[in-house]
């Protein structure tokens, strides 16, 4: 087989052209004819009845054309428990709560109009905290539950409960139980482009959405269902996406703002934008899920774990988006990172009068990683291992099923930890502190380290995880692409043409990609789960081999020989005439004759009875759905990785310096390595963000920071150098080899970097973020619980 | 209040009507139709509006429109040649990786033009200050403060 022209190579993303010279366009800068301007009203208390609205202001604003409040509108049930609506009627339970929309002829006059609207409230007592929601005289937030009983408590009917082997038998049997309690907070994604949409209906009723959706079948699908309840049950909807200005799970489900642009659109016949502002873009985009994780983990004598237990206790905020299924994700680190036999999960949400939370790079893993794998360095010191070792020894290998069920065919888990270790120096490090040569005066330094799975080959969380994918040819050997997947910035489309062009044997230049138009591409299930590389690069491989199938079919009844006799290189049909080696690629050299595709192509189209080549494919990769027990195969590769930091921690101010960060990653193979670093620097530095610096900080369910100089995303300044290390396992099922890359990168960066807290000064931190205040108390407990046990060193 | 303001925008006379109140942003998105100057955040903080005026890097966002009066302003529509061929930082950022979801970079782009226009060998230090009003949320830095040292490498 001829060596591979593209993939590997460091290409330049195909879409940066259009992003360098500002000609890339989002949704912040489309327009349509006519279109009028949407903005919401969100509710002033965090649990009120609402009372009365009056709008008649608002409506006599000159410009106004609409004003909707929930008493204008059918029922449109939103979110996973279908608790959620566009606009709330009755009562608000969240300060982001969508009380009245207005479609204006401007946004300033929309925006005036909002300020016009009077609603009477009156305030109901709140829940801030999921300990407050599940005391027994609590107010219920919602009356009922999700299938339209009476409610019994703030709890949500969603249970999330693994359990693999035998737990006590693992307690019994462990030598050293190390126990602790973790937490993660609310973060924002900080798309740097805010969030809209345009909502267009025709004369025809069908409905147009220019949106920035990383899921367009499934939100095509959402919105036929509002378009069914708003009476329009034969309507059409065309989901166009526009160039997104960030993804990282925020748009995974469909929001309340973007049914609010298709409720007005239908009020007042034109399009409809609604654009974010980012203080909207803080208070009503839904956060990454935050959790109170309680976990036990033990081994043995030689350190092998025997057992993992893990509680967890979720705040869902006044609704549920993707926030509360994310321990569907969070089970994939708690059972099968490391081995360890006995596993028990069990994971509660509770609504609450806060905001919510959704999808978030990670869907969950970064939160219970950190939980994991800071107990792991616990239990590493309680057994006196050094804690690069005890993970060494607990780590998953090639070949092995987890209690979980998940089938690990490559694992490069060792070889990450292995290259991390002698990357940080580790070694040297530890002798170093045993001699005190870490700490200079009021500054320690320290090196901490922790690993990470993740699915690798798609994660089957819908009933198809699917992808379909059409392949054009045209007269002149030039290949278009329909494929679903969706551009984020992660570079998809770069990959995909690189995947394509190798797998059908063509020239990169002559092939193009068609996507963001579910009327034209085929469906895919979103981009998601770190798939789309692993699942549309696998349908590219499907659908080529289908369309050179045809390409030879057709070539050798024009050249008289047998299709196996064929072989396409770089736009070139090569052509065998002699015999032997059957079936085998051929190579330029030994072909007897060669001639452009585009000549093939031509003589078939322009002969009597006409053919023109297209091949389509839907690629379904072999993975499983979990089953009522939450077990099965999830993904069919998965991915494998360790981040290793050396800090220095200021004693005196609390401040934590990040020296270096060392992120490897198991990727099966780098189809790009330069896109692919720059999802390991990109994710890290989130990681980075989660660990140190970023919340969103509510008082009374208000956010009270929702700007970038209160919230605090790092910043070029704050940057920590990152070396990437990019480990290659081949994966059997991935495209070329390769496996998902997207989200691993943030996951194991809050807990490597609270051990190596720990390893610098002996404190561990437990709730995130690890603020210089949070560092200064803990030393301070630490200096005060030293005295209280020896006074004289005092 | 509206004024008549005359100024040059990537290097062609521009006379316009500008309203008292009204940002740099909203001018040149709304009336000038240039759309490559993004909004973040509308307060000055994300640098996604980031445009040079007089050779300074600024955030369009929180600059009133009225003061370009006499200045020569250059947004990211303003550095490639006619011809499609890119300015060394467009063609370095390309290169380099430094683009990702693309709405931080021009900005990012305006903020180093600026930076190597004055100080064509700057250290990473002073690339990571000139850089650092400019958020961005896919890179992680890295690949973007390479680009603008390759930028600078290959400037005489």
């Amino acid at each position: 087989m001829s060596a591979l022209k593209y993939v590997g190579q460091r290409l330049p993303k195909a879409d940066a052209l259009d992003k360098v010279t500002g000609r890339a366009v989002y949704i912040n800068d489309l327009s349509r004819p006519g279109m009028l301007h949407g903005k919401i009203l969100y509710a002033a208390h965090a649990h009120a009845l609402i009372k009365g609205i009056d709008v008649s202001k608002a409506r006599a604003l000159p410009g106004v054309r609409a004003v909707l409040t929930g008493a204008d509108i059918p029922e449109i049930p939103l979110g996973f428990m279908r608790d959620n609506r566009p606009l709330k009627k009755g009562k608000v339970r969240t300060r982001r709560d969508e009380v009245a929309a207005v479609a204006a002829t401007s946004p300033d006059i929309a925006q005036e109009a909002i300020e016009l609207i009077e609603v009477e409230y009156e305030p109901l007592p709140a829940l801030f905290s999921p300990e407050e929601a599940l005391a027994a005289d609590a107010p219920l937030i919602h009356e009922m539950d999700a299938k339209g009983r009476p409610a019994k408590s703030n709890k949500l009917s969603l249970p999330w409960k693994l359990i693999c082997g035998d737990v006590e038998e693992g307690r019994a049997r462990a030598r050293h139980v190390a126990q602790g309690t973790f937490s993660t907070t609310w973060i924002s994604h900080c798309c740097l482009g805010t969030s809209g949409v345009i909502a267009e209906f025709d004369l025809n009723r069908n409905l147009t959405m220019y949106s920035i959706t990383q899921i367009p079948y499934l939100a095509q699908n959402d919105y036929l269902e509002a378009l069914k309840a708003m009476g329009l049950p034969s309507s059409q909807v065309r989901v166009l996406c526009q160039t997104i200005g960030g993804g990282f799970g925020s748009k995974l489900d469909t929001h309340c703002y973007e049914f609010i642009a298709i409720l007005l659109a239908r009020a007042t016949g034109k399009p409809v934008k609604m654009q974010f502002s980012r203080e909207e873009e803080f208070l009503a985009q839904a956060t990454r899920q935050p959790a109170t994780m309680e976990i036990s983990q033990g081994c043995d004598a030689e350190g092998r774990l025997t057992f993992r237990e893990v509680h967890m206790l979720l705040d869902n905020g006044g609704y549920t988006s993707w926030g509360a299924t994310t321990p569907s994700v969070m089970m994939v680190p708690v059972s099968s990172l490391y081995r360890v036999p006995n596993v028990r999960y069990l994971a509660e949400s509770v609504y609450t009068n806060n905001i919510y939370a959704q999808a978030m790079r990670g869907y969950g893993n970064p939160q219970a990683t950190f939980a994991i794998e800071s107990n792991m360095d616990q239990l590493a010191l309680m057994a006196g291992m050094d804690p690069v070792e005890f993970r060494l020894i607990n780590a998953n290998q090639p070949g092995d099923e987890t209690p979980q069920g998940f089938k690990i065919t490559t694992c490069g888990l060792g070889q990450c930890i292995e290259k991390v270790r002698q990357g940080l120096g580790w070694r040297e490090h530890q002798r170093a502190k045993e001699l005190g040569a870490n700490v200079r005066g009021h500054k320690a330094r320290g090196q901490g380290l922790a690993s990470l799975i993740h699915v690798g080959g798609g994660a089957r969380v819908y009933r198809s995880d699917g992808h379909g994918m059409i392949m054009k040819l045209d007269d002149f050997g030039r290949l278009t692409v329909f494929t679903g997947a969706v551009e984020i910035g992660q570079g998809n489309e770069t990959i995909l043409r690189q995947v394509a062009a190798e797998a059908v044997g063509l020239k990169l230049e002559d092939v193009g990609i068609v996507s963001h138009d579910t009327a034209i591409c085929p469906w895919d299930v979103g981009t998601h789960a770190s798939r789309a590389a692993f699942i549309s690069g696998n349908a590219a491989i499907q659908c080529a081999a289908e369309l050179r199938r045809k390409i030879f079919t057709l070539a050798a009844e024009q050249l008289e020989v047998e299709p196996e006799d064929l072989d396409l290189s770089q736009g070139l049909l090569l052509v065998r005439r002699s015999s032997g080696g059957e079936g085998q690629r051929l190579a330029v050299a030994e072909a007897d004759e060669s001639l452009p595709l585009a000549k093939v192509l031509r003589k078939a189209h322009f002969s009597a009875g006409g053919r023109m080549l297209v091949a389509e494919t839907f690629y379904d990769p072999p993975n499983q759905m979990l089953d009522r027990e939450f077990k099965g195969n999830l993904s069919c590769a998965y991915a494998f990785g360790a981040g290793g930091v050396e800090v220095e921690v200021d004693t005196q101010t609390g401040q934590v310096r990040i020296l270096r960060y060392l992120a490897a990653h198991d990727v099966g193979r780098a189809l790009n390595p330069m896109l692919l670093e720059g999802q390991i620097y990109g994710g890290s530095l989130m990681g980075v963000g989660m660990a140190l610096t970023e919340e969103v900080k509510l008082h009374e369910g208000r956010v009270v920071n929702g700007n970038f100089l209160d919230y605090k995303m790092l910043t070029a300044k704050d940057a920590v150098p990152i070396t990437p290390i990019i480990v290659e396992t081949d994966d059997p099922a991935g495209p070329y080899g390769a496996k998902g890359v997207g989200e691993p990168g943030c996951v194991p960066s809050a807990p490597a970097i609270a051990n190596a807290i720990f390893d610098a000064v002996g404190v561990r931190i437990r709730d995130l973020p690890i603020t210089p205040e949070k560092v200064l108390r803990a030393l301070q407990q630490k200096k005060d619980e030293v005295c209280r046990l020896v006074p004289a060193a005092c | 209040m509206k004024r008549a303001i005359e100024f040059r925008l990537n290097g062609q006379a521009v006379h316009v009507e500008a309203r008292g109140g009204q940002t740099l942003l909203e001018l040149l998105r709304q009336e000038l139709g240039l759309n490559g100057v993004k909004e973040g955040c509308g307060a000055g903080e994300c640098g996604a509006c980031t445009v040079i005026v007089d050779g300074q890097a600024l955030t369009s966002c929180i600059f009133p429109a009225l003061e370009v009066e006499g200045a020569s302003v250059t947004t990211i529509e303003g550095l490639a040649a006619p011809d499609g061929t890119l300015h060394p930082v467009q063609e370095a950022f390309v290169r380099n990786g430094a683009v990702q979801c693309g709405f931080c970079t021009p900005g990012q782009i305006l903020s180093a033009k600026a930076l190597l226009d004055l100080n064509p060998h700057p250290s990473e230090e002073q690339i990571r200050t000139a850089l650092e009003g400019n958020l961005c949320r896919c890179t992680g830095y890295q690949q973007i403060i390479e680009a603008v040292k390759a930028a600078a490498e290959d400037q005489p």
